[in-house]
Parts: structure tokens; C-alpha cells; sequence
């Protein structure tokens, strides 16, 4: 466990002195002028509507920052080489896998963290109102479907050289399954055969990442999810960021990291 | 006299997407012995295999048959590589690290105690001549410096073998100088030096034994003074075996 740590703890510091948090703090400044901004207009349907902006960048950002921060791992450390003289040591393509894995996450955690935080302050203060606990929910879950998306990239990370080509190809598909995942079966059920099968068998295969938003909890102030529903979305989470991390273990260690 | 690395019948072969997938044979059958507590000189002309089989040593390549060994373990098995150093041709590192850092890093990869890291990366630092540098960037260093940081990683574990690929390539006679003074330094602490090279001086005046390869194939193997034995010098019999002869220019 402590090689994994140690590879995670090289991400995070590279990400921060890659200057890529100071992207983050520019967008929350953004998020907390426009959030601060809610109690001009008096009008509770603007109020919302300015949240839901506010949430919807909390997660655009957040997976602008995992998907552009994994989907450079792999690829940099072979472009740069770093990955040899880190594998001639006593360290498995399993533990560097999940050493990636796990700085991008606690990357995106942190980031996550500050998001929600200056969100909560802000509309906290306008609206006098602290749904913590509806807070700390969204974000873990937010958190949890982050997870499988690092773990997704990280993935195609190993098959696509180039970073760009990965996050590209990722940011299509979690848009995609978040836009219309919901909607598929509904969408299966409207088309003649074969599409109806192929569009009911992707509904079921697929990691409904969807599942994991409660940003219209937060904007209509709704109780609090049950712990049970949130336990298995948890355990729904691990399962997918297993399976890919997994395929990326096997597609890491067949790697001729020498061509 | 005990064996720290073996290959076995290694044989490595690379098959190109292009020209329909036309096999190329890197290593022919490797057999190679190293014994403890010597320098060995790995030779050869470009492409001839030696990086080859310092990536199947090293785990970064699976051999296509055969098998490599590292103190008896077998190279796929992360566990081989517990006791080695490796120091790259190139500075392959984190540019965005500090020597401390970086030191730190490969220290927690070897399993070191933070005592131990704490008392080993003072004495690497200084033995490389480096201390006054530690806490600043390695992309901030120059190229001697960096080549330097290279060698502190390769000892931050006491390594018991030393694998070295063209550790003298690029570096001005001073840094020549410093990794000639280690590679003794660790000989004389016993450890085993296992290095290739296109300087054949330098190896004729560092190693107890020599390997030469060509083309994949093992053509030599043996002391400095057998190998040399009827010829001017190391370089004139490697010449010889390699199948070139020198001639004056016009």
C-alpha cells in the first residue's frame, strides 16, 4: 500500500506544480461571483436556476480536471520515460495503475471539496439555510461517479497514446451516458429491431453514471437520500471502477512499454 | 562464487506491424552468467541487443522464450528487482521533483524506514556532490548535475547489484571521473556492477570480466586479459570479433 501511495502522492504534487489547481481556483471564483450573485433578483426560480448553473459547473470542472489530469499519466510517463527507472524497482504495473488511480482521485476529491465548500458559504449566507448533510451527499456521490470515470480514462489511457485522443473520446461518452443514460430504454423501446436490442443491451452494460447525480436534491432543498440507497450506489461504484481498473491492469502489464 | 544474474536460452523477438508483420529476432539464446562481487562490461555495436537485454533484466520487456534471473528470482516478479540499482542512459525523472523529493519517492518504493531514508539521502546527496542542490527542481539542474541525481537514486537502496546502461554517455570527464570513482567504490564494497558501454578504455580499466554481443548473439565472454589476449588492446579484439577490422583513414 505504500507504493501506492507513493505514486499518488508524485500525481498530486505534479498536479500542483503544474499549475493546474490554480485553473480550479480561478473557476471558483467564478462559481462563488456568480452563486453570491442569487440574492439580487428576489425571484426563488432565479435563485434555483443560478444554483443548478453553479452545480452544473461544480460538475463540468470536476471532470474537466479527472479526465484531462488521468488521461495524462500514463502517456506523459512514457513519453518522458520516468516509467523506467520507476519500474526497475520493486514495484508491480498493478501498484502504478492503482497509485494513478488513486492520486487522480484524491486530486479531484480536493478539488471537489473546495467546489462545495465555497458553494455551501455562499448560499448559505444569501439563503440562510446549511443543508450540510444534502451537501456532503451530493459530493459523494459526485466523488464515487468520479471514480469510474478516472478509472474509465485511465483505461483508454493505456490503448491511446495520445492524452488529447483519451480525453476527448471519455468526455464524449460520460456526457453521453449522463445526457441520455436515463433516457435509453425509453429511447430502445421507440426504435424497430435490431436497434431496439443493441440500445436495451448498451442500457444494461453500461455504467449508469447518472445515477449519481442529486444535483436537483440540492437545488430543490429535498430531504436527504436513504443511507441504504446511498450505500449501494457506493458499492455500485466500486464494482465498475474495479472492472476497469482491472481491464487496465491487464492492458498495462501485456504493455511493450519499449516501442 | 555465487550467481546474481542469469539469463537462460534467452531469446527475445519483435514482430513489426508494418512489412506484414516481418518477425525481427533481437536476442539469439542468451546464456550469461554474473557473478557476486564483480564489475561486468556488457559490449556490443548499436543494435546488437544489449538494451534489449537490460529491459528483459529490468521487467520493462517479456522475453519471447528463455528466462532471466536476479539473485535467483525470477525478472517478471517484482521482487527480483528489491536489490538493484538501475541508473538509465538518459535522465529519465520527475523534472518537477526536488533531489530530496525524488530520493524520498524511490526510498518509499524500496520500503525504506523514514530513519533510514533520512540518514541514506544526506550521505547519496553528498556522495554526488549534490547537497547544495537538494531542495531546488531537477528540470533546474544541468546535465551533469541531473546524471548525478541519477546515480544517488541508483544507491538510495545499498544495492547489492548495480545495473548501469551507458552510465558515462554524455558527461564531461569530471562526471566520467565521479561514476569511475563509484563503480570502484561499490567493487571494493563488494557489490556487483553489471554495465554497458561504448567506451571500451574506460571498461578495460574498471571490469573484472566483459561480454561482447553481435547481433543478438553472445560472442564473447570472459576477463579484460583473455578477451584482449593477442591483440593490441580491448577495443582492437572487439573490432576482431565484431567483424570489422580498422583501417587509416585516406
Amino acid at each position: 500500500m505504500n507504493k501506492i501511495i507513493a505514486v499518488a502522492g508524485v500525481v498530486i504534487k505534479e498536479l500542483y506544480r503544474r499549475k493546474d489547481f490554480y485553473v480550479l481556483f480561478v473557476l471558483t471564483a467564478l462559481l462563488t461571483v456568480a452563486a453570491g450573485a442569487v440574492n439580487f433578483f428576489h425571484d426563488e426560480k432565479i435563485v434555483r436556476y443560478v444554483k443548478d448553473i453553479c452545480l452544473l459547473l461544480i460538475w463540468v470542472s470536476a471532470l474537466v480536471i479527472a479526465i484531462v489530469t488521468t488521461a495524462r499519466q500514463i502517456p506523459a510517463e512514457r513519453e518522458a520515460r520516468t516509467i523506467f527507472p520507476l519500474l526497475a524497482k520493486p514495484v508491480s504495473r498493478a501498484q502504478v495503475i492503482a497509485g494513478k488511480f488513486l492520486g487522480c482521485w484524491l486530486a479531484t476529491g480536493v478539488a471537489l471539496v473546495v467546489f462545495y465548500f465555497f458553494f455551501a458559504i455562499i448560499t448559505g449566507s444569501r439563503e440562510q439555510i446549511w443543508p450540510v448533510g444534502m451537501y456532503l451527499q451530493a459530493m459523494w456521490l459526485q466523488w464515487a461517479m468520479l471514480a469510474i470515470v478516472i478509472a474509465m480514462v485511465l483505461l483508454g489511457s493505456i490503448y491511446f497514446a495520445a492524452p488529447s485522443s483519451t480525453s476527448t473520446i471519455s468526455f464524449i461518452v460520460v456526457v453521453g451516458i449522463l445526457g441520455i443514460g436515463s433516457h435509453l430504454k425509453t429511447i430502445a423501446l421507440q426504435q424497430a429491431e435490431p436497434m431496439q436490442f443493441i440500445l436495451t443491451v448498451i442500457y444494461f452494460v453500461m455504467p449508469h453514471l447518472e445515477w449519481f447525480d442529486l444535483r436537483d436534491f440540492v437545488v430543490y432543498d429535498q430531504t436527504l437520500v436513504s443511507w441504504m440507497a446511498l450505500a449501494l450506489a457506493t458499492g455500485y461504484a466500486v464494482v465498475w471502477t474495479g472492472f476497469f481498473l482491472f481491464l487496465a491492469w491487464l492492458g498495462f502489464s501485456r504493455k511493450n512499454l519499449t516501442t | 562464487m555465487s550467481v546474481i544474474l542469469k539469463t537462460d536460452k534467452l531469446r527475445v523477438e519483435f514482430t513489426s506491424r508494418e512489412f506484414r508483420q516481418a518477425t525481427k529476432t533481437a536476442l539469439v539464446s542468451l546464456d550469461l552468467e554474473v557473478n557476486a562481487g564483480e564489475v561486468f562490461g556488457f559490449l556490443g555495436p548499436n543494435g546488437a541487443g544489449k538494451t534489449t537485454t537490460m529491459n528483459v533484466l529490468l521487467g520493462f520487456l517479456p522475453p519471447t522464450s528463455g528466462a532471466a534471473y536476479l539473485f535467483g528470482i525470477d525478472v517478471r516478479q517484482p521482487i527480483a528487482r528489491q536489490r538493484i540499482g538501475y541508473l538509465p542512459e538518459m535522465t529519465y525523472y520527475y523534472k518537477f521533483l526536488t533531489a530530496d523529493e525524488l530520493l524520498r519517492f524511490y526510498a518509499k518504493i524500496f520500503g525504506l524506514s523514514r530513519a533510514d531514508t533520512d540518514k541514506r539521502i544526506p550521505e547519496l546527496l553528498k556522495l554526488v556532490e549534490l547537497e547544495h542542490a537538494a531542495r531546488r527542481p531537477i528540470k533546474s539542474y544541468s546535465k551533469g548535475m541531473q546524471q548525478r541525481v541519477g546515480l544517488a537514486q541508483a544507491l538510495i537502496n545499498n544495492p547489492d547489484l548495480l545495473v548501469l546502461d551507458e552510465p558515462t554517455s554524455g558527461l564531461d570527464p569530471l562526471g566520467r571521473m565521479k561514476v569511475r570513482e563509484i563503480i570502484e567504490r561499490l567493487k571494493n564494497e563488494g557489490k556487483t556492477v553489471f554495465f554497458s558501454s561504448h567506451e571500451l578504455g574506460e571498461v578495460e580499466t574498471v571490469c573484472d570480466r566483459v561480454a561482447i554481443i553481435h547481433q543478438g548473439e553472445l560472442k564473447a565472454v570472459g576477463s579484460v586479459e583473455d578477451i584482449s589476449a593477442g591483440h593490441a588492446n580491448l577495443e582492437q579484439a572487439f573490432l576482431k570479433i565484431v567483424g570489422v577490422q580498422s583501417q587509416p583513414l585516406p
